[in-house]
């Protein structure tokens, strides 16, 4: 009895990683856009309700789920008052509303004070979910939002993947540490905006100190670690290991500190969704995809112009010859350390903000990281971009045809089939394989 | 602070079933890793499929017990095939970053509500051992001295784990030791060499993750038939980074290697964690810096860190010799 008592204490942290906070949530309004208050919504699974809330003052409703798949949410008519309906016929019920884990999705109920339009045909556009029987125009509908979202995605792992792929380039190293320094700085910035014990500082601000944090972080991870360990000729395959302890180590250290219930930042945290035609994202997501698409530029443009940048990719190509025509290796590598630092923990605070703070974010953030390194090409800079927003809109136009809880694994279903078809990567060199 | 408990605790889980089934799936582990230079970090999809092979037969299907065995070590061997074919051409490090993911690929399908009613879904299958407990010669009971006692359903799970565990052993010990152990282990020294003497290096490589392969399906099915349940999230990355801890402190490449590294792993593993009980219930370590719930927590920590050090300063683990774990080679 105690062994199993010792499985199931083995188990716990693990299994209530999986305790999530997902929802459906949205605001209603009329057309002429002032909010429509009262109005009961249920979200139903199969043929359970599942929760149910009502439009609040200012039309916000919110009903959480207890896990991610598809859910049907309605709305009811008795309720609507004055001559409001739901723009389409049977438009008051959404059915197949995928919710991913972790995350609030948002549900639009489009309402008109004239007629309905007939439940199919040419004037059913618009966003939030077609007429279910007509299959074709709702995959039609979905895939504008969901490119969005898949490009919000991408960009985000895109910022901490550059990181990794240019410390593999310029070390060899496979860090598999990596997530953590996304979760570090997720950690930090949450302990600086949204505890008691912090100094409650504004996101932004929190978010600029976070960012040096994390640079800090991983020199230091460089110097303490790394450097001495290859400085001692412990090959390859052994640092892979040492980093998956590394990650083991620091992933539970937060557990411990962060604890197991994945929590919002302070601030941004509810937002009126912003609506340009078939498209609704938050103004905080839209923040969160420019500012990722910028520092790449940023990072990018770093790689190519400066003589920083120069001197990493010079590395990265050939460590002998960088080394023997000047180029101080260790210096460069710092450099690359303190940039992967810094772009992580950026990363971290943007997957926070558009999901929830959670210990292991991280990691589950790590594979997708990889596929897209490697579909890039392992060590090249910019394939990892490409390679990040293909891994970002798979995993979220995958939920139009399959279920959501799958969307990571086509990402990674992508992976497999690039390393059998082209292993080098879209832009990687075909010797990197060996 | 009561030291017995403790050590009856720590001794219990050293010699218990999961120290055996863990040690099985780190011998087939070690079968790649250890002799052949795989970088498989996806054992625990081999564990997976092996559980799941076994318990969906049964509970689902109602396929009597030994098909339900035969279905999980032949579906190890069709993952074995599906994931060497494409990868084992690959260099080390991209084997180990798609195994782990054709692992968590395995896990997110047999979690997902599509699979629900087949596999249970998140929550799994339970009650699917009653067969193999129905042939359990040992009369109800506790057996043991004092404190360390096990049931008699726990004694015949040891029974059976421990032999498979020897005869894995045996096994490991004559196949390393043929022609065939010989170019396994010249493939992982030097591959290149391997190959100019005419041996076709990817099929050994194949066979190697086959065999290793289905001794990680036993052992998942063993694990599965001890609880009298499978739950996808316990077939989690996790469970392949404590084995590779154990293996490599056990030694990497040796016959032993797994099943004494397991031995103490366990025995380590659970003295900490009843310390730390311990001391938590006795008021030694206050609430505030380590709760009972995040015991488990600090656990995987160490385990963390104790792979760290190991591979910093021990590579080659108890058994191990140092000349033998060139694994800076590819």
């Amino acid at each position: 009895m105690a062994l199993t008592l010792v499985i199931c204490v083995l188990l716990a942290p693990i299994t209530s990683a999986f305790a999530q906070s997902q929802a459906v949530h949205g605001t209603l309004r009329a057309p002429d856009g002032k909010p429509v208050a009262g109005v009961t919504i249920t979200a139903t699974r199969g043929n359970s309700e599942v929760g149910r809330d009502t439009t609040a003052r200012d039309g916000t409703w919110s009903i959480p789920v207890p896990e991610a798949g598809r859910y049907t949410v309605s709305l009811d008519v008795r309720d609507l008052p004055g001559k409001l309906s739901p723009a389409r016929e049977g438009g008051q019920t959404l059915r197949d509303i995928p919710v991913p884990a972790d995350a609030s999705r948002a549900v639009i109920f489009q309402l008109t004070t004239g007629t309905p339009a007939p439940a199919t045909g040419p004037g059913g556009q618009g966003g939030g979910g077609g007429p279910p029987e007509n299959t074709v125009l709702r995959w039609l509908d979905e895939l504008p939002q969901l490119l969005v979202e898949g490009i919000k995605f991408g960009s985000i792992i895109a910022i901490t993947a550059i990181g990794l792929s240019l410390i593999f380039g310029t070390t060899g190293l496979i860090n598999f540490a990596h997530g953590e320094m996304v979760t570090l700085g997720a950690t930090i910035a949450f302990l600086l905006n949204a505890t008691v014990i912090g100094p409650q500082l504004q996101l932004i601000p929190a978010t600029l100190v976070t960012i040096a944090f994390g640079a800090l972080f991983g020199a230091m991870l460089e110097l303490g670690l790394w450097k001495p360990l290859r400085r001692r000729g412990i090959g390859r395959i052994q640092l892979f290991i040492v980093s998956i302890g590394l990650s083991l180590l620091i992933r539970h250290v937060i557990l411990v500190l962060f604890g197991s219930r994945p929590q919002p930042y302070g601030d941004y945290a509810i937002q009126t969704e912003w609506h340009w035609g078939p498209v609704s994202i938050a103004p905080r997501d839209f923040v969160i995809t420019v500012a990722s698409l910028l520092v790449l530029a940023g990072v990018g443009l770093m790689l190519r112009q400066t003589r920083a940048g120069k001197a990493i990719r010079a590395v990265s190509d050939n460590r002998d010859l960088a080394e023997s025509s000047g180029i101080n290796v260790d210096r460069v590598i710092r450099n690359v350390w303190l940039l992967a630092g810094g772009l992580a923990a950026l990363g971290g605070v943007f997957f926070g903000l558009a999901q929830a703070v959670s210990w292991d974010m991280g990691f589950r953030l790590l594979l997708l990281m990889f596929a897209a390194v490697i579909l890039g090409g392992l060590g090249t800079a910019y394939g990892v971009i490409a390679g990040s927003l293909v891994v970002g809109i798979v995993a979220q136009v995958s939920t139009i045809w399959f279920p959501v809880e799958l969307q990571n694994a086509w990402a990674l279903i992508v992976l497999i089939l690039v390393l059998l078809i082209r292993p080098q990567g879209i832009f990687g060199q075909r010797e990197r394989v060996g | 602070m009561d030291f017995l408990t403790i050590l009856a605790d720590a001794f219990r889980a050293a010699l218990g079933p999961e120290a055996a089934i863990y040690a099985l799936a780190a011998i087939g582990l070690n079968m790649h890793f250890g002799y052949t230079g795989l970088l498989n970090f996806g054992q625990v999809g081999f564990m997976l499929v092996g559980a799941y092979g076994a318990a969906v037969a049964v509970a689902t299907f109602g396929a009597p017990l030994w098909a339900g065995i035969l279905i999980g070590v032949g579906l190890a061997v069709v993952l074995a095939l599906l994931l060497g074919i494409p990868t084992l051409r690959l260099r080390a490090d991209y084997l180990a970053i798609t195994t782990i993911a054709a692992g968590e690929i395995l896990r997110y399908v047999y979690r997902s509500a599509f699979a629900e009613p087949v596999t249970g879904g998140v929550y799994g299958l339970t009650r699917f051992g009653d067969p193999l407990y129905a042939l359990n010669p040992i009369p109800d009971g506790q057996y043991g001295v004092g404190e360390l006692a096990y049931s008699s359903r726990s004694l015949w799970i040891m029974v059976i784990a421990w032999s498979l565990v020897a005869l894995a052993c045996v096994l490991v010990f004559l196949i390393i030791r043929s022609p065939w152990g010989r170019v396994i282990r010249s493939i992982r020294e030097d591959e290149d060499a391997a190959r100019s003497l005419g041996k076709n290096v990817f099929g050994y490589k194949l066979q190697s993750l086959v065999l290793g392969g289905v001794l990680g399906a036993v052992g998942g099915m063993l694990l599965a038939f001890n609880t009298q349940a499978v739950q996808p999230d316990a077939y989690n990355p996790v469970v392949t980074f404590y084995l590779y801890t154990l293996l490599i402190l056990g030694g990497a490449g040796r016959v032993l290697g797994p099943v004494i590294g397991s031995v103490i792993f366990w025995f380590v593993l659970v003295f900490v964690d009843s310390f730390l009980r311990q001391a938590i219930g006795a008021g030694l370590i206050p609430d505030s810096i380590i709760s009972a719930t995040e015991v488990g927590a600090v656990r995987f920590a160490l385990v963390g860190a104790g792979l760290m050090l190991l591979m910093i300063y021990r590579p080659q683990g108890i058994l191990g010799s140092r000349r033998e774990m060139m694994l800076g080679a590819r």
